[in-house]
């Protein structure tokens, strides 16, 4: 690969180290150019496109009813939400009225995909910052929530159940119980998990005061999730746009003003306690009704653009869509919530250690798939 | 020879009688300590071997899995296993690396762990060499095994290695400050540095009972420094894998990798050792149970002791984060060190007014 | 502010703007390529307006021109907009860089140089983001072709 030439001037003492994409720390397939001078980092370079499949590309080839089934693949650990974003910006275009039992049951798989997405993100967070036993018990339980999807939709990871219109298929039988079971047994278990980790004045050292992003620059780099929500910065899409359900349930929002890596690790672990409050509320009161709006096998939307922002475990992910009227879309662009939590990354880590940029990277929840599609 | 050899009452001493009956006088104590020199290897090498099962055991025990468990019975050969494959592998050194430095640096950790352990009473009969100074031996021998870290950090010609090698030195002599300061403040107590003495001593009572306050901070002062000394966790930033590869062995495969790998294990068990001498009473029983039970093998109160110590540092690396190496600096420099002068003025304090508790 | 008070207030500023509500849900305008910096560094600058979040930028080919697509929103207003902005220059297309006014731009606007091409005027560090350095043309423009990697239905 040819090498890159940045615009700063190399001073004698700063060497270059590469955080290449094969790491254990990296959250997937990046690469990162460090230039240190001795620990401190002083310019960090992020180098993209290891996992690049041009899913923007495609989605112009392909039918509408195709597209939902590209975006599992690009945040896998929230495939439900994404699924969720493509159908609700294709449904509003054909102006489709859907019922209220599929809005309702929408909302709970999307909130147990955060609970998941939730667990994984701490289980990591441990791991990077040294305790390695936390990576096991977080998998234990999001193998609860994994059965629970594959008896209901067939996957474990990419889960093909939202389409346009509705549902594929109606929920098993077994579903609302076996929810009821999870969240009355990940209610014991969250405070252990939290108490094991911000409990520990080891764990707080390395976090607090670590990776502070303020909250006019949190708006700058247009950063959104508990990233953004750690520093003041409130935008949870649920709150400020709601869709499907969110709107009949009440929960908090949960805004932090400290802006470091602490602050980031709190708002995770109180929007898990938030999910399990929403799924509660919703998993006795499911209506009765149909689970599809019945559309046409060909798709086409009218000519105009469609919007729809939706509220990920890592952010806000935007579907545009710019539709000339065709069974293929015209222009489809993905606004990743990791793109732009990236491009924050250098600021933040400028001037700390190389074991605070893990832990920094830790707490932003980076999924590279999702930022390269 | 300025040594004496503590003789076993039983076995032991029917060997070493015959040993000189058979052969001439100028050969039998040659023959001797190569046998005794032998016996030590094996002892290193079971040891080494059985500790890193041991610690993948309890490893899955705290993370809700079952660990190796399908080459022989509950897995016992799994590391004689691996030791075959690490035998088997290809060494291959760097291009560039400094050949004689590269080869030599593994060598240091394993005499030291070797030299330590010859002064290691098992039990009242069981110490291969018991010299006055036990305890400045012992720490002298360990400061010895750094140059092997820094040696091999050095010669693989890595950025890597270079900046995990720094890392570890700098940690190790910084909490070797700790280390002697904390087993200094006991001495105080025991009078004497040799350590069958101090064996002796404790007859009376357990060393940490006998120094009650100070002795418990010394205690855990001495832990905590230990676990920094051996480079485990939460001190392993040296060879932190979600920071830097593998830190100073990166470059390093096969034999001379299992070298690094088993002296670390040798170590924990080496200041675990130190500990049970120093504060746990070595090879004696609580109270003295079995004291007058003559064909009671007291060395297994010792293995039994040092495992309960062994067990107590891997709980600590499967629980806790990792400290950033300007936080372990501060940690030894602003706090253990202040604390350990203070306590070991304690200690002369309390000896000096007899404030000791003996039984 | 509603649509009706942001088309009045907007236009007073003197812009040369198209402006339109219908095929999309969002109030857009359509501004010079000249104007681009100093509209959207107004845009953020009124207390009026104040948009301080630029959410997406996305790049686009409309057959004859290039252009991008800058969605704004305002954090404390709680209005939004969308601004577009095009060049009929497909061998060299050049846009002033919004960065200095957005930070997140200069991510978004490496990833619109690596997929159309469009060169950002006064960009700190203008280089392909996903593909390689020595990648030929610009993949997600209308008239891209690639026999190889390309699979047309």
């Amino acid at each position: 690969m040819a090498e890159i030439e940045t615009e700063n001037k190399i001073k004698s003492e700063e060497y270059f180290v590469n955080m290449g994409p094969q790491h254990p720390a990296a959250h997937g397939v990046l690469r990162l150019i460090l230039t240190i001078d001795g620990e401190t980092i002083v310019n960090v370079d992020p180098d993209l496109g290891y996992i690049h499949r041009s899913i923007e590309k495609m989605c112009e080839r392909d039918s509408y009813q195709q597209i939902v089934h590209l975006t599992d693949r690009m945040d896998y650990l929230s495939s439900h939400i994404n699924n969720e974003a493509v159908c609700l910006a294709v449904e509003k275009g054909l102006q489709l009225e859907i019922p209220d039992r599929v809005k309702v049951i929408r909302t709970i798989l999307s909130e147990l995909t955060r609970l998941a997405s939730h667990q994984l993100w701490w289980g990591v967070m441990g791991m990077d910052v040294g305790a390695l036993t936390t990576y096991f018990y977080a998998f234990r339980d999001r193998e609860m929530i994994n059965d629970i999807f594959e008896e209901t939709c067939g996957a474990r990871l990419t889960m093909n159940y939202n389409i346009p219109g509705g549902l594929m298929y109606d929920i098993h039988p077994n579903f609302v119980k076996r929810v009821k079971e999870f969240v009355a047994h990940f209610k014991t278990k969250l405070p252990e998990y939290d108490r094991l980790l911000s409990g520990n004045i080891i764990f707080i050292n390395r976090t607090k005061g670590v990776g502070v992003l303020s909250r006019e620059d949190a708006i700058s780099f247009g950063v959104s999730g508990p990233v953004a929500r750690g520093s003041g910065f409130a935008s949870d899409v649920r709150k400020r746009h709601p869709y499907s359900a969110y709107d009949r349930v009440s929960f908090k929002e949960i805004v932090m003003n400290e802006g470091d890596t602490l602050a980031r690790y709190k708002v995770r672990i109180l929007e898990m306690w938030e999910s399990l409050s929403i799924i509660e509320q919703l998993i006795d009161n499911i209506p009765e009704g149909d689970h599809l709006v019945p559309t046409k096998a060909v798709i086409k939307l009218p000519k105009g653009e469609f919007y729809q922002r939706v509220e990920t475990a890592r952010g806000e992910l935007g579907v545009y869509i710019n539709s000339d009227g065709n069974k293929n879309p015209y222009r489809v662009k993905f606004r990743s919530p990791g793109f732009s939590n990236l491009s924050a990354l250098n600021h933040v880590a400028k001037g700390g250690k190389i074991g605070d940029l893990v832990s920094i990277m830790a707490s932003f929840d980076f999924v590279i798939p999702d930022i390269d599609r | 020879m300025m040594y004496k050899i503590f003789l076993p009452l039983s076995i032991t001493k029917s060997i070493h009688t015959w040993l000189f009956d058979v052969l001439p006088e100028g050969v039998a104590p040659y023959v001797e300590m190569v046998l005794i020199a032998v016996a030590y290897l094996l002892v290193f090498a079971v040891a080494g071997l059985y500790l890193v099962l041991l610690e993948r055991k309890v490893a899955a025990w705290f993370q809700l899995r079952l660990g190796p468990n399908r080459v022989g019975p509950f897995g016992l050969f799994q590391t004689m296993a691996d030791a075959l494959k690490l035998v088997s592998k290809e060494m291959y050194g760097t291009n560039r690396a400094d050949k004689f430095l590269y080869n030599l640096a593994p060598y240091f950790p394993i005499i030291t762990a070797l030299l330590a352990m010859a002064v290691l009473p098992f039990s009242a009969q069981f110490q291969a060499f018991d010299i006055n100074i036990g305890i400045f031996f012992l720490l002298a021998v360990s400061s010895v095994g750094v140059i092997g870290i820094l040696l091999g950090g050095w010669a693989s010609n890595n950025k890597y290695s270079l900046i995990g090698a720094m890392r570890s030195g700098l940690q190790v002599v910084s909490y070797e400050l700790s280390v002697g300061l904390s087993l200094l403040t006991m001495v105080v107590l025991t009078g004497s540095l040799q350590l069958s003495e101090i064996i002796e001593v404790q007859k009376n009572g357990w060393l940490i009972v006998q120094g009650h306050i100070p002795a418990i901070i010394a205690f855990v002062i001495f832990m905590i420094a230990g676990t920094a000394e051996t480079n485990r966790a939460p001190f392993d930033l040296v060879e932190a894998e979600s920071e830097l590869g593998a830190g100073f062995h990166t470059e390093y495969s096969g034999m001379k990798f299992a070298y690094f790998f088993l002296a670390e294990f040798i170590n924990m068990f080496i200041i675990s050792a130190i500990a049970v001498i120093v504060f746990f009473g070595g090879w004696l029983s609580p109270f003295g149970i079995t004291e007058e039970i003559s064909w009671f093998p007291s060395v297994l109160w010792f293995l039994g002791k040092v495992l309960i110590i062994v067990f107590l540092m891997m709980w600590f690396r499967w629980t806790f984060p990792r400290l950033r190496v300007d936080q372990l600096l501060n940690l030894e420099w602003k706090y253990l060190l202040p604390i350990n002068l203070f306590n070991l003025v304690f200690m002369a304090i309390v000896v000096w007014l007899g404030w000791v508790i003996t039984f | 502010m509603s649509n009706e008070e942001l088309i009045k207030l907007i236009d007073t500023w003197g812009f040369t703007l198209q402006t339109t509500e219908e095929g999309t849900e969002f109030l857009t305008f359509t501004v010079r390529k000249e104007d681009l910096h100093e509209f959207c560094r107004k845009l953020k600058a009124d207390p009026a307006t104040h948009f301080d979040l630029l959410f997406c930028v996305t790049g686009m080919d409309w057959g004859n021109e290039l252009g991008v697509i800058y969605h704004l929103a305002s954090t404390d207003l709680k209005h939004e907009i969308v601004v577009k902005v095009m060049t009929a220059d497909r061998e060299t297309p050049e846009l002033d860089t919004v960065c200095d006014i957005w930070r997140t731009a200069e991510f978004h606007e490496m990833e619109v140089f690596d997929f159309f091409g469009i060169r950002f005027k006064g960009h700190p560090n203008l280089k392909r983001l996903f593909l390689t350095p020595d990648w030929d043309g610009y993949p997600l423009r209308k008239d891209y072709v690639d026999e190889a990697n390309m699979v047309i239905k």
